[in-house]
């Protein structure tokens, strides 16, 4: 059975404009262990999608189902992960990766103990007393990262999380993520807009349309595991990247030429 | 030369010359010394007040009422702060009031006020009170306001609860603002207790300035200028030590506060 399934979501909100839709149909299945990306152009709903998971927003229509139940508000199964690592400056990385430990009411021992772990897992035990300042971009996304998992979701939900970090960072956040996953063995909604980072990191994709959100195309990628930066380099790699990049660019209604490298 | 030793010496020299065009001036131009005093005249005014020990009654007048009338100020002004920034209740109840007393001069209730309180220190006190505590009013509720949605988000989606978030996470998050208003109410808050003084007592620098007046002792009011000086200036470098003390991660704002002085 599924973990986690979004059946016909739907979400509208009132602006200043009158009734927003964000979302309006869209359907995605996250097995155990598995790696769904949910890929968007910008203001495809993809933020949205992430409070409704998260239990921040409730769902106008449709259903969302995390270890078959609904979700109806914020839940201790679920970890996140946001574009910015939000960690909170007065404390040190240990304390902030402790965040969820705190405001669960968890043990606090066993918790100390867990953090370790993950400092080691994401590469930073030497920090764990270093504040946020003292950290640069891609080590506080670690961090992020770190305290996502430190309550042991079921669920982790992943942002854009290296949309703000610079572009060598970013792909070796993309292995670091991997090796990360593969260790942690958890299963992984991640929201993104670039199409590489799909291809690289997911076992699926599901593919929205511009707003309101909408799946219209679910896609799976048969790449071996790990995947490497030879990987990027593979034939079918550039493939796929190929005809997601086609299927945006059929859905755009202004007649812009669009070029796609041809092999 | 390094900087360290240039912060002191460039700010020292400045003072030596500027004392010794004071007297050069006094001389030169021969102003009596009921209009402008000589700086040695003023050294020994000072000298006289709190070695002979005239002042020290005057100084720690107030003192007492800038400390008193600070600290309760500025404690109701930070839990007021908050109660408006948690509840939209209570903000669309006392806005428009909060606006009309900020607006209003608030040294113009000086001599309502001494007609509540009296003559004595509590007048004082709740006239210091009064103006130290807007600017930390409103200062602690847009600090809280500005917090980080993402990082209240969550927080949400970790279940924390909303006293967890406003103790732990607004409040620490606007603990630059929070300063800011601190040191400001410092400064204002002397200015109301010479005010209060000034309109009715019989104590304090202020009282000493408005008595000294009167018989033209102006090497007495320099003194007690001086004096003021002193209090404000230790007020200010007791708050700045506290902020970078204490939002050691924000750098920014406290230099910011430091520069708006």
């Amino acid at each position: 059975m599924a973990l986690f399934r979004a059946e016909s979501l739907a979400v509208t909100y009132s602006s200043s404009r009158g009734p927003v839709k964000a979302l309006e149909g869209m359907d995605a299945t996250l097995g155990q262990g598995e790696f769904l990306s949910v890929l968007g152009p910008s203001g495809c709903g993809k933020s949205t999608l992430l409070k409704v998971v998260a239990g921040l927003l409730k769902p106008s229509a449709g259903s969302v189902m995390l270890g078959g139940a609904p979700i109806t508000g914020p839940r201790p199964d679920v970890g996140i992960v946001f574009q910015q690592p939000t960690l909170l400056p007065w404390q040190n990385a240990l304390d902030n990766v402790l965040l969820p430990v705190r405001t669960l009411g968890l043990d606090l021992q066993a918790g100390r103990e867990k953090a370790a772990a993950l400092m080691r897992l994401v590469g930073l035990e030497k920090f764990s007393a270093h504040y946020p300042s003292e950290l640069s971009g891609g080590m506080q996304q670690r961090v992020g990262i770190a305290r996502s998992l430190v309550h042991d979701p079921a669920l982790l939900l992943m942002d854009e999380p290296f949309a703000a970090l610079d572009a060598m960072t970013r792909e070796h956040m993309m292995m670091e993520l991997q090796r990360i996953w593969m260790a942690a063995g958890k299963s992984v909604l991640f929201i993104t807009h670039s199409i590489p980072e799909a291809v690289f990191l997911s076992d699926r994709i599901a593919v929205l349309s511009e707003r309101p959100g909408r799946t219209i195309r679910e896609l799976e990628i048969d790449l071996p595991r790990p995947r490497t930066l030879d990987t990027m380099a593979d034939r079918r790699f550039a493939d796929y990247c190929n005809e997601l990049r086609s299927l945006f660019a059929a859905q755009f209604s202004d007649p812009v030429p669009h070029q796609v490298p041809h092999q | 030369m390094n900087d360290k030793v240039k912060s002191v010496l460039y700010p020292l020299a400045t003072f030596v010359v500027l004392v010794a065009l004071w007297e050069i001036a006094i001389r030169a131009f021969k102003v009596p010394n009921f209009i402008l005093p000589t700086p040695y005249a003023v050294l020994e005014a000072l000298q006289r007040g709190y070695i002979e020990g005239l002042f020290w009654k005057h100084f720690f007048f107030t003192l007492q009422s800038m400390v008193f009338g600070y600290v309760f100020g500025c404690t109701l002004a930070f839990i007021l702060g908050c109660l408006f920034a948690e509840s939209k209740t209570v903000e669309q109840m006392f806005l428009p009031f909060v606006v009309a007393l900020q607006s209003m001069p608030k040294v113009a209730l000086a001599p309502l006020i001494i007609v509540w309180f009296g003559f004595g220190l509590e007048s004082k006190i709740v006239m210091v009170a009064l103006v130290c505590f807007f600017p930390m009013f409103i200062n602690t509720a847009v600090g809280l306001r500005q917090t980080n949605p993402a990082l209240i988000d969550l927080m949400h989606a970790f279940s924390a609860s909303r006293w967890h978030i406003l103790t732990r996470i607004k409040i620490p998050s606007a603990a630059g603002h929070i300063f800011a208003g601190l040191q400001i109410s410092v400064v204002l808050g002397l200015i109301g207790a010479v005010v209060a003084e000034f309109v009715s007592s019989t104590r304090g620098l202020g009282h000493l300035i408005s008595a000294a007046a009167v018989n033209l002792e102006t090497n007495t009011m320099f003194a007690a200028l001086i004096s003021l000086a002193a209090l404000g200036v230790a007020g200010s470098l007791a708050i700045r030590f506290l902020h970078a003390r204490i939002v050691f991660w924000d750098k920014a704002t406290a230099t910011q506060t430091a520069a708006t002085e």
